[in-house]
């Protein structure tokens, strides 16, 4: 079986001439259908900038890219999206203010070309745990977690195989933390997905994610299995310095 | 469908229902959604007392202008030579007469049909053009901004006044003429706004997700980016409204806009000023029309701007 | 703690009116004392903790209400003050580091002119001497190049640099108490590190009371010690930051099991069950 998503010598820049930025040099990525593979760096570090590059939101890429077994085309098709979904950071960014939960998910249905969109509407919200009671709803009436709620259904709503995911509970506190983290592993469960899951937090990713690829500067330093992580078992320097400083702002 | 009017019947009981019905965090239908939004919006607006008095000028101006024929007393153009320059309160002549011995009330509330017409035409002509150059200038970026951003400049270098008064001298006098006129020289601020508020749009989470969904350039520029462009188009338009009728006005009185004998409140004032003296009210009750429109226009265009602005009203 | 609290406040509440005409309580009847010591507010967003802080400085808006028994500051009712007395607390007294640096320093003013110029705003010194104190006060927050950060501008800092040089600022007067509202939630967990280091340490050698807000209960615990848990409006919990796993408030306990942990990895991760008892 072909990896979900493969990535070979892919790099990312912005500007050009003296300005030129390489936030992403050489990554070479390797997630296997059907597991879960996390990001983790600071600020800076290029992760968000893999997904935004594999999804086609940065222009200036090199490299070849792979989702499930065929090279990705430049501008994306309808396929590709079928395929592959994100859900962003920030919740209260990425749902367009003037737009009910419906219409966002109408909207979405109706790109892909889905018929029976009542149902399926209702059916999304279900999933991702919301009740029929918020579908009209605009956005300023629903609380952060509400929110990233249905930005996962809509990331849903094409029914893709591949999800990736930019530090999706970042923004949101911990107890709401918990709830999306766990709607993400039902999800996976029942839909048999692959994540690609972007943090800049240690014990989110290797919570949901299988093995971890740590970013600097743009380089992926290291590739670990999430196990070796939590017996804080790193090789690289960089890892074990992420893991001292997460250590000491207790978070063990 | 209960959606008819619910605030005209405060005192009865299913008042109490509807209020609940369009106030509910949890709309049942998307009907109900967006009379909800907009219920919401009315309340914000009318609850300041002075946005409530600029939009029951421009209400009053409506009906006016609808009922003119039932409101007015006499036929605006019916000249009656012996009953020149009547003062104020004269018989039958509320306002007095003009200098040809027309009523002037009748003139006043005749021009206001006048006044609403350009007031529309250009309220849709500028903005719609602007928003279209500037959200595909904002979005696109490269070239396309380039050339689209230049004409732009190239409308803004000209005085309004003066482009305005070229187009008509070229495009010939006439009411028509003078809206085009004003129009082509209203629209490049727009096209500015819509670009700069497209641009940050552009960068939006929002706009992302929807491009991930396969959306294309056109879908969403007319789904995404008008309807969050739109709001500060409306406000700046209701308050460029009062410039823009005393442009016409302006046109009007140098006798470019409507001609005589159209009762247009700028041509009427041109028409008084000879006789500004000893016969004051000949030019004054249009000018004080106009300034009450124009203050109209105005203070509903800042209780607009409480609303809609999405900056204010989008994280409540 | 020998001597008398720093800080006592008594009966504190933030109230703001609602558009439908009703009153939000952001903060109910809290209470604590502050002594020369490290004490955290923890709570999630809306909890009130950041009003805290705010009510303390007089620094709530209108139309935002303060009422609170008392707030005293050594002794001194701060509700008592006058506006112009009350300026005289703020940052001599009483300073406060806020989330984000890029948004509390001044883009157009050189780092060194800032420090100098809070500097001079509280203490009659000269120029001079004035210099001198941010060059030392910006070397105590471990800046290698103080020259050169002095003739800086903010945007040439990064986030952690930004971070620390609003420590520096704050700590020039020599103030008493120090409130730091989520200081480091904007920075890389590595920069965090330092930065917090830095402020404790430099709380612990002038004897400082520090008040720390934040969500993020580990962080809290590692470097506070003493835990106020607040929960709408309300503290729920109080207790000691060594002994933060014995702690039995529901709440508590709730937002402890909800973090996912990297040295026991679990399938599903508890979900705090909120009681409405607990803001009644």
């Amino acid at each position: 079986m072909s990896a979900a998503i493969e990535t070979r010598e892919l790099n990312v820049w912005f500007g050009k001439g003296r300005d030129r930025v390489d936030a992403v040099r050489d990554a070479n990525l390797i997630v296997p259908q059907g597991t879960s593979h996390g990001i983790v760096g600071e600020s800076g570090s290029g992760k968000s900038t893999i997904l935004r590059a594999l999804v086609g939101l940065v222009p200036t890429v090199s490299g070849e890219m792979i989702i499930e077994g065929t090279s990705v085309t430049t501008p994306r098709n309808g396929a590709f999206y079928k395929t592959v979904q994100m859900v962003f950071q920030d919740p209260y960014a990425s749902l367009h203010p003037r737009h009910s939960v419906d219409q966002v998910l109408n909207e979405t249905l109706k790109l892909h070309g889905f018929g029976d969109r009542e149902d399926r509407v209702l059916q999304l919200l279900k999933d991702v745990g919301l009740g029929e009671a918020f579908r009209f709803r605009f956005p300023h009436q629903l609380s952060g977690g509400q929110r990233q709620r249905v930005a996962i259904a809509r990331a849903l709503a094409p029914q893709p195989d591949i999800l990736l995911l930019d530090e999706p509970t970042s923004a949101l506190d911990v107890s709401v933390q918990a709830e999306i983290l766990n709607l993400l592993v039902d999800l996976r469960a029942e839909r048999s997905l692959t994540y690609v899951m972007v943090s800049h937090d240690l014990a989110v990713v290797a919570h949901l994610c299988g093995e971890v690829s740590v970013m600097q500067n743009g380089v992926i330093v290291e590739t670990l299995p999430v196990e070796k992580l939590r017996r804080l078992e790193a090789d690289h320097d960089y890892t074990k310095h992420l893991l001292k400083a997460s250590a000491d702002t207790g978070h063990a | 469908m209960p959606n008819s009017v619910p605030n005209s019947v405060a005192d009865t009981p299913t008042s109490e229902t509807w209020r609940e019905w369009l106030n509910t965090d949890t709309p049942r239908s998307r009907f109900q959604a967006r009379m909800g939004a907009l219920w919401r919006g009315f309340t914000r607006m009318t609850s300041n007392k002075l946005t409530l008095f600029g939009m029951l000028i421009l209400v009053f101006l409506v009906l006016v202008a609808a009922f003119a024929p039932l409101l007015a007393p006499h036929d605006p153009y019916a000249q009656d030579l012996g009953k020149r320059l009547l003062p104020l309160f004269s018989d039958g002549h509320v306002f007095g007469t003009d200098s040809l011995g027309r009523d002037i009330l009748s003139r006043v509330i005749y021009g206001s049909r006048i006044t609403l017409y350009i007031v529309a035409l250009v309220a849709l002509i500028a903005p719609v053009a602007g928003l279209l150059v500037g959200t595909a200038s904002g979005y696109f970026g490269g070239v396309v901004d380039v050339v689209l951003m230049r004409v732009t400049d190239v409308f803004l270098a000209f005085p309004r006044l003066v482009l305005a008064l070229a187009f008509v001298a070229a495009l010939g006098a006439g009411i028509e003429n003078a809206v085009i006129a004003i129009s082509l020289t209203a629209w490049p601020p727009y096209a500015r706004i819509a670009r700069a508020e497209t641009l940050t749009i552009r960068q939006a989470d929002y706009i992302a997700a929807i491009r991930l969904q396969g959306a294309g350039a056109f879908h969403i520029i007319t789904k995404h980016i008008w309807p969050l462009c739109v709001s500060s188009l409306i406000v700046r338009v209701t308050l460029d409204m009062a410039g823009i009728i005393l442009a016409a006005a302006g046109l009007g009185f140098l006798g470019l806009g409507a001609q005589p004998p159209s009762p247009e409140w700028g041509a009427m004032i041109s028409e008084g000023r000879k006789f500004i003296l000893d016969h004051w009210w000949v030019a004054t009750i249009p000018g004080l029309a106009i300034f009450l429109v124009s203050l109209g226009f105005n203070l509903l265009g800042d209780g607009l701007r409480d609303v809609l602005d999405p900056k204010s009203s989008s994280d409540d | 703690m020998t001597d008398a609290p720093l800080l006592d406040v008594k009966g504190l509440n933030v109230t703001f009116p609602t558009r439908d005409g009703g009153i939000f309580h952001a903060v109910r009847d809290l209470g604590f004392t502050l002594g020369r010591e490290r004490l955290g507010i923890v709570g999630e967003s809306g909890s009130g903790k950041s009003m805290t802080g705010r009510a303390i400085l007089r620094l709530v808006r209108p139309p935002g209400k303060v009422i609170a028994d008392h707030i005293n500051l050594e002794g001194q009712n701060l509700l008592d003050l006058s506006e112009r007395d009350m300026r005289k607390v703020r940052g001599q007294r009483i300073s406060m580091v806020m989330q984000d640096p890029k948004f509390s320093l001044n883009p157009v003013m050189t780092v060194g002119n800032q420090i100098v110029e809070a500097y001079r705003l509280h203490a009659s010194v000269s120029k001079k001497q004035a210099k001198q104190k941010a060059l030392e006060m910006l070397e105590a927050v471990a800046i290698r190049d103080p020259e050169r950060v002095f003739r800086a501008y903010p945007h040439e800092m990064s986030g952690g640099m930004g971070q620390r040089i609003m420590i520096a600022m704050m700590l020039v007067p020599d103030p008493e108490i120090l409130i730091a509202d989520e200081p480091t939630s904007a920075l890389d967990v590595s920069v965090q590190g330092d930065v917090l280091r830095i402020m404790d340490k430099l709380v612990k050698e002038r004897g400082m009371g520090l008040i720390f807000i934040s969500h993020d209960l580990n962080l809290v615990s590692a470097f506070c010690d003493r835990i106020l848990i607040m929960y709408a409006g309300r503290v729920v919990e109080t207790c000691e930051a060594g002994k933060l796993h014995e702690a039995t408030h529901p709440y508590t306990r709730g937002l402890l099991n909800s973090l996912p942990r990297l040295d026991e990895p679990r399938e599903r991760l508890d979900v705090l069950q909120r009681d409405p008892s607990w803001s009644a």
